[in-house]
């Protein structure tokens, strides 16, 4: 009883005084309130603000009248995107790009980690990284450009060697059918290097003893690369692959659009290029937008339904 | 005796695999780099593959002497400059506040900053913002809209809580130290690999960003870099004015083979160049930063 009283009677000024506590411990901080500040107004401006402007996709746009005063026309602009005669062409355009640079670009860089781990001598180790990263820097339009340079019909490379071969010259991008394997081909070549690196350093902080345990017990490489670099880089895969499938309907713009020209289009028309065109080109800022929101909504479910896959099997996951 | 054979083999596969990747990655910017500077009736008749042939420098000597690459080339650099600079400077001071744990309110913060990493109004919306403010047409349309990426927020973020000691901090604050100085004295040294990697990171997006300069800029003295590259690269532009004393047009189309190879070499040169020196300390930077998160 006693006991219990005294408690109670602590409790109440502990709660009022943990309270002005953090009043205090606030106010000496204020400074890093003052840091927070800049990215507060940018992301309040650049990314909640347009947030504002997404009911542009339930109104039709009218310029005089603003944002605000245009009228609304509920789901109208999205029925149309959805009736409208290239929209499964679009979607279906979108993810095959996107799941293609994913099944492919996502665990070919894991797999080059995985070998360069296993690299002893170190110059070629690193001779293989430095080389592999500079295709990164590399800008969009200028990998665009080579493209274009490699796989010209006329004097490409790659054609003067089908000839050499007694083949007959492809217009690889000149081919819906080609576009597809270029984008993700390409993806790879410019990203492969420096997506390892991200697992490298995940491999670095594998404890190297139970690696020395394994060679003991006579394990050989190939097993210990199956049975203890992979699983202990496995959390660090699972986050990125959330990351990725979280940002799956955004990626690509981009080289999609500079790698589009009207005989390909059939296979490289994607959500994102077409609301730039519809939007921009076209000023339908209310279909437009309601075409992006599709998108932004698609991308978010595919974010959500990682994150719980990844809960369910295994312990990573973003929350 | 068994299990060195196995691995002996595993080397040998290996070491086979990613001797050919390094020739597949680098083979192609080797070859730009040759075909820029070889004679370009050769590159076209498939002579050159690897090392150029009759070494020329006609190509280069058209690139550097017309006007639009050296307005873009100015523009891409202020717009890299400052562009940098402001996003260097947002993303360490969001980033070090958000490591603080006596941030009061700080895990809301977190939150506020991720979402948009995931959800995002798209680019009509984010349009009609920046013409509202007015900047369209400026250098702020091609510096503020991406003022900070949240990704290397919290790569900072992992670097300042795991190599700053809260110790550090106790002790500075015994010493009546305010966060301010603490953080400009103390912290900002602390961080030189942090600071190159964000340098790094930030200066390559802007240096070879196009999509910006695309919708937010009409007028073409304004265009970087990448835009006038990607007129001569991609739409075929540059004939008209940069060929324009060159009487055939075989000849024409050639010399505007040439130029191609050289803007790409021209455009991709000062980031290539810049790496190595950056290299050592970004995978560190890397390194610290991802492994936590």
């Amino acid at each position: 009883m006693h006991v219990q009283l005294s408690t109670s009677t602590v409790n109440r000024p502990t709660g009022t005084r943990s309270s002005s506590k953090r009043w205090q411990r606030i106010l000496t901080n204020y400074e890093l309130y003052l840091f927070l500040l800049p990215a507060l107004i940018y992301v309040l401006v650049f990314k909640y603000w347009p947030l504002y402007g997404l009911q542009l996709a339930f109104k039709d746009f009218v310029a005089v009248e603003g944002i605000w005063g245009s009228p609304w026309v509920g789901l109208e602009n999205f029925v149309r995107f959805f009736d409208s005669y290239n929209f499964t062409t679009i979607l279906v355009n979108t993810l095959t790009i996107n799941i293609g640079t994913l099944l492919f670009g996502f665990p070919a860089p894991i797999i080059l980690a995985l070998m360069l781990n296993e690299v002893g001598n170190s110059f070629f180790r690193r001779l293989v990284q430095t080389v592999s990263y500079a295709p990164h820097f590399v800008s969009t339009v200028a990998l665009v450009g080579m493209m274009f340079i490699f796989l010209s019909p006329r004097s490409g490379l790659v054609n003067l060697g089908i000839k050499a071969l007694g083949g007959e010259p492809i217009f690889f991008l000149g081919q819906a059918d080609w576009f597809v394997p270029l984008y993700v081909l390409s993806e790879l070549w410019q990203h492969l290097g420096w997506g390892a690196i991200i697992y490298l350093a995940a491999l670095t902080a594998i404890n190297p003893e139970i690696r020395e345990a394994a060679t003991v017990d006579g394990a050989s490489k190939l097993q210990r690369l199956l049975a203890i670099d992979l699983p202990g880089i496995l959390p660090t895969i699972v986050i990125m692959l959330i990351l990725r499938i979280g940002n799956l309907m955004e990626v690509g713009f981009e080289k999609v659009f500079l790698m589009q020209n009207p005989m390909n289009i059939a296979a490289a028309e994607v959500i994102n290029t077409y609301v730039y065109k519809v939007g921009l080109l076209q000023a339908q800022f209310g279909f437009a937008t309601a075409v992006g929101l599709f998108n932004a909504l698609l991308n978010f479910a595919f974010l959500i339904f990682a994150n719980y896959l990844s809960k369910r099997y295994s312990e990573s996951s973003l929350w | 005796m068994k299990r060195s054979w196995t691995d002996l083999g595993f080397d040998v596969v290996n070491l086979t695999l990613l001797t050919l990747l390094l020739l597949l990655v680098a083979y192609p910017l080797l070859f730009i780099l040759s075909a820029s500077i070889s004679n370009p009736v050769a590159v076209s008749n498939g002579q050159v593959w690897l090392w150029p042939k009759e070494i020329t420098w006609r190509g280069y000597e058209k690139i550097l002497t017309d006007r639009s690459i050296w307005l873009g080339y100015r523009n891409t650099l202020l717009y890299t400059g400052l562009g940098t600079t402001i996003n260097v400077v947002v993303t360490l001071l969001c980033g070090y506040a958000l490591s603080r744990r006596d941030l009061v309110g700080r895990n809301l913060f977190m939150l506020f900053f991720v979402f948009t990493m995931f959800f995002s109004g798209g680019i009509i919306p984010l349009f009609l913002v920046v013409k509202q403010l007015g900047i369209l047409n400026s250098v702020w349309a091609m510096v503020l809209p991406n003022a900070m990426s949240v990704i290397n927020m919290i790569i900072a973020r992992t670097f300042f809580s795991t190599t700053i000691p809260n110790e550090l901090l106790e002790a500075a604050q015994l010493d009546g130290c305010s966060n301010t100085q603490f953080f400009l004295r103390i912290v900002l040294p602390l961080s030189a690999p942090l600071v190159a990697i964000m340098v790094l990171l930030y200066a390559v997006d802007h240096w070879n960003a196009y999509f910006h300069g695309l919708i937010f800029l009409t007028q073409e003295e304004k265009f970087p870099l990448q835009l006038v590259l990607r007129n001569i690269l991609i739409s075929n532009q540059l004939q008209a004015d940069m060929v324009v004393d060159v009487n055939l047009i075989s000849e024409r189309q050639l010399l505007g083979e040439s130029i191609k190879y050289g803007v790409i070499v021209v455009s991709s040169l000062p980031i290539l160049l810049l790496y190595p020196f950056l290299q050592r300390y970004f995978v560190k930077g890397i390194m610290i930063g991802s492994i936590k998160s």
